[in-house]
């Protein structure tokens, strides 16, 4: 590796000056595996400056509710992704259905991700809550599962409508998950 | 890879003009740094740079956010505090490592 030249001192960009760039996450999803791709995408977002809300609805509402939220599953049946460990066999999707399958494919994948030193999901909410991001669940929703805001996680800002979520959702990139 | 002058001596940075040599960093080096984009250090502030320069030396690659909060113990809302918008970067930037490159 050869310096070739001094150059004058260039300082980083980091959009400081930039418009506010503005991110929505919905969560429609329980399984432990559909929950975790919105929150490290809207961490990816944080970090990069970006405003971020997470709207929860239908069974996302499951990430948010203290009663659920710690035990999130992930099921083999329907997913043929699936392939044996350090292997691209795929395993036979009728496996997924015997007793006991769901709790073990969870344990794997919790334990891939808490090896990763990814936090589960009440801890990643309060680090999301703690660097900015904004929390909504979906009202429709909380009425049809009967919940109130005391059965959610206390950085829940509101329990909103859908007209409301599209206000705060304007000039946003919206995700679907 | 190009050399700048930063704080009286020439250094190696990349294309935007990140420091590349973690030996060549001194503090005084981080106080150019910081100042290049507009942030005062106080005391607080160096700890956060210091935890990343050990955790460099230790771990060989530059600590997340997350990382700063649960190895370094510093809170991640004063993170934001202290280097606004984009800590990890800035932080990376100012203590002369590279950008961190893990997602969490």
């Amino acid at each position: 590796m050869t310096a070739t030249q001094i150059t004058p001192t260039i300082v980083p960009d980091f959009g400081d000056d930039a418009e506010q760039r503005k991110m929505v996450f919905i969560c429609s999803k329980g399984n432990l595996d559909m929950a975790y791709p919105a929150l490290i995408m809207a961490n990816g977002a944080l970090n990069e400056g970006v405003e971020v809300d997470i709207f929860f609805t239908f069974w996302g509402m499951d990430m948010i509710n203290k009663g659920t939220w710690n035990d999130l599953q992930f099921s083999m049946l329907g997913n043929t992704a699936m392939h044996m460990p350090g292997s691209s066999k795929h395993i036979p999707q009728g496996l997924g259905g015997l007793p006991g399958m769901t709790g073990y494919a969870t344990g794997m994948l919790k334990k891939q991700i808490a090896d990763l030193d990814v936090p589960g999901i009440p801890e990643f909410l309060q680090m999301l809550h703690d660097m900015g991001a904004r929390f909504w669940a979906c009202q429709l929703s909380v009425d049809m599962m009967d919940l109130t805001k005391e059965d959610m996680f206390d950085g829940v800002e509101d329990i909103i409508n859908v007209s409301e979520f599209i206000e705060l959702s304007d000039g946003a990139q919206t995700v679907f998950i | 890879m190009s050399l700048a002058t930063i704080a009286g001596t020439d250094v190696n940075v990349d294309d935007e003009g990140f420091m590349t040599v973690y030996d060549e960093w001194t503090e005084d080096h981080g106080n150019v740094l910081a100042s290049n984009i507009g942030i005062d250090l106080t005391e607080r502030h160096w700890e956060a740079i210091r935890f990343l320069r050990d955790d460099f030396k230790a771990e060989g690659e530059t600590p997340t956010l997350r990382r700063v909060t649960t190895t370094g113990g510093i809170p991640t809302k004063e993170l934001f505090q202290m280097f606004p918008k984009k800590p990890a970067k800035k932080m990376a930037y100012v203590a002369g490592l590279p950008k961190p490159k893990g997602c969490v």
